[in-house]
Order: C-alpha cells, then structure tokens, then sequence
C-alpha cells in the first residue's frame, strides 16, 4: 500500500519535473493545445478547387452539405458545421482534394449560424436540360487528362490506409 | 475581535464594516466561479467523458471555478450534452427551470449544438436551439461543436462564456473568380 504510494508519488515528480511538478495545461490562458496527427478538425472548402459535383453532400451522413442551382450557371454550396460529426466522408469522396479537415476545433460560439459557410461554384449550362452542368475549367481539363484521372489520385487516401 | 467588541458606540457600525468588506472580498472571489449540472439528454457517452476529462488535472477547469454539483438547483450553468431526445425534452424543460437565474448553458458536442446526425430525427427535437426557440425559452447559450469535442475545445467554450477568449469563428460567403477560358493548343 504505502510502496504503491511511494511509486504514484515519483510517478508524479517525475511526470512534472521539467515544468516544476505542474502538469495542467496552461491552455486556454496560455500555449499547451497539441492535436495529434490525424485528428479531424473543421471543414474547410477550397474554393477554387471545387468543381461542384455535389459527391460530398451526396455522402455526409449528417446532411451538412446542402447544394442549391441558383441559376444556370452557379451552384450555391452551403456547409452547416453545426451538425457535422467529422466523419472525412466529404474528403474522403472528394476528387478534385478542394475538402480538407483542418486541425482547427477552437470553433465554440454562441450563435451556431457562425458555423455556417456558403460557397459558390460557376457550371457550364447543360444544352440538352438547361441545368447546372460541369463547370466549363473542368470539361476542359477532361480534354488533356482524359475521363479517368489517375488511380492514385482517385483513391490516394485509401491506397495509404491499405498499404499500413 | 477587539475592534468589533470595543466599547465605543458605533460597535454596530464596525460589524457591518466588516460584513460589507467580506461580502466584497466574497462577491470578487467567486464572481466567476460557475457550479456546472451535467445533463445528458440521449448522448452517446463520447462527450460525457471528455466533460469528465475537463474536470481532470491536466486539463483543471476547476482553476475558472468551475464545479460539478449533484443537484439543478445549486448549479449556475447546464452542461448539456446529446441530441435532446423526445423522452428528455419535458425534464430538460424542468431541469432549466430548477435552476436558479441568471443561468447559463453549454451545449456540448454536435448534438445539441446542430441536432448532428440526428437532426431531423422524429426521436429527438434536433438540437438545443431548435428546443429552445420552440418553448421560447430565453437563455444565453454557448456552443462547442465537435462529436465528441476535444477537452481543449470544452476549455475554449468555458473560457468563451467566462470571456475570457475571443471567438475565432465567423460565417464566410465564398464565390468562384471566372477563370479566362483555356486556349485550345
Ligand atoms: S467539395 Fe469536392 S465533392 Fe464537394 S462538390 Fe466540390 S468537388 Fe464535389
Ligand atoms: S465530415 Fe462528415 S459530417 Fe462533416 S461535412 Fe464532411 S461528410 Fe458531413
Ligand atoms: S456529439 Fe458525438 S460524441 Fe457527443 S454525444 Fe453526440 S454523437 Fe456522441
């Protein structure tokens, strides 16, 4: 009893010995907040990547993501990160990478619609429909890559995950 | 004591002195200490332990005063957590009224704060501010999303309520910039 005492005790000096036997984190009042690798923070969109297929909304199991045709030729993207679980589905199932989930998790507040984004993606015209169709950048990069991008990049995330 | 039971007249006037001088030294002292409730309302349990965590050592909300109390009615703040599902909807309802005003909440984890996957559920009332709104119940309410959020994260949105931080958050509204049209080689 008083050896498993005396072992807790140097468990305990040791443990805190660089910073003079204080183990509590200084944060939020100070530095302290590490996030481990891998950890799945807030969802940030890339813009400029994003070529509006909607595959993220189709996945994510929450229904964050929320696609609107405003008019023919802009889809409205709106992400509500108030009910996201950080699952990755979204970036899991991205093709063009414009999904990451960022070590960000400082994301309290007190109205949930500051959690809410909404980006806005310029399409092609569909001249059969007349609806939202590819965006015009992206039909033109399918010219000199063909139909299929490379398997790596399709399934990069996947590929590394299997070889571990 | 000699000067409270001295034989001058004004020994009354001393004592009140002195309660007046420890009601400020009390009211400066636990002006921020906040008595937390925890109410779990369906959670699965992911963040009722780092709420737990929270209250550890290493992360020691009990430095901001911050303390766990058995019972509603000694509590300042409710920490809830889970989707407020339709069996816990009336005594959550009962459980924010048994405490004592002013009161204030933390919704903690993605259920409460958007109703997470569990949003349209029949099962539950989709999250904290949707309940709230609906009985039109008027408190502040701050929210810490993650599912289940870190420890750090649970810190951040105390220290948020204790104003101690500032919020980092903002909505954005993004829109594409027209690329040129590619040349055709
Ligand atoms: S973010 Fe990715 S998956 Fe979502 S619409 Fe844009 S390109 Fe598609
Ligand atoms: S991380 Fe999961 S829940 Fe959050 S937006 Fe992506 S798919 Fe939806
Ligand atoms: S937010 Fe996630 S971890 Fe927290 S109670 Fe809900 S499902 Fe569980």
């Amino acid at each position: 009893m008083i050896g498993s005492k005396l072992r807790e005790l140097m468990v305990a000096i040791r443990g805190g010995a660089p910073r003079a036997l204080v183990v509590t984190l200084p944060y939020p009042l100070g530095p302290g907040a590490k996030v481990p690798e891998g950890f799945r923070g807030k969802v940030e969109i890339d813009v400029s990547k994003c070529i509006g297929c909607s595959g993220c909304a189709n996945v994510c199991p929450s229904r964050c993501i929320i696609p609107e045709d405003t008019s023919q030729l802009w889809r409205r993207m709106t992400i509500f990160r108030e009910r996201c679980t950080y699952c990755a589905r979204c970036q899991e199932v991205c093709q063009e990478n414009a999904v990451t989930l960022t070590m960000e998790f400082e994301l309290s507040t007190d109205n949930p619609g500051d959690l809410t984004d909404t980006w806005e993606v310029f399409m092609a015209t569909c001249s059969r429909c007349g609806r939202c169709f590819k965006p015009k950048t992206v039909l033109d990069k399918m010219m000199e890559t063909g139909y299929k991008p490379p398997m790596e990049k399709r399934y990069g995330a996947v590929a590394t995950l299997s070889v571990k | 004591m000699n000067r409270v039971l001295g034989d001058s007249a004004n020994a009354y006037d001393e004592v009140k002195v002195m309660v007046g001088w420890f009601r400020g030294l009390c009211e400066k002292a636990f002006k921020r200490a906040l008595w937390v409730f925890h109410a779990n309302t369906g959670a699965c349990n992911g963040c009722d332990i780092e709420v737990i965590n929270v209250l550890t050592p290493y992360y020691d909300a009990e430095r901001f005063g911050i303390r766990l109390v058995g019972s509603p009615r000694h509590a300042d703040v409710i920490i809830i957590t889970g989707p407020i599902t339709r069996q816990s909807g009336p005594a959550l309802e009962r459980l924010i009224e048994a405490v004592p005003s002013p009161k204030l909440i933390i919704a903690v984890g993605s259920c409460p704060t958007g109703g997470n996957i569990w949003f349209d559920s029949y099962a539950t009332h989709g999250g904290l501010a949707k309940f709230l709104s609906d009985r039109g119940i008027d408190i502040p309410v701050f929210y810490v999303p993650g599912c289940p959020p870190r420890p750090e994260a649970i810190l951040y949105g105390v220290a948020l309520a204790l104003g101690l931080v500032d919020k980092k958050v903002a909505p954005k509204r993004l829109k594409q910039e027209l690329l040129p049209p590619r040349k055709s080689s």
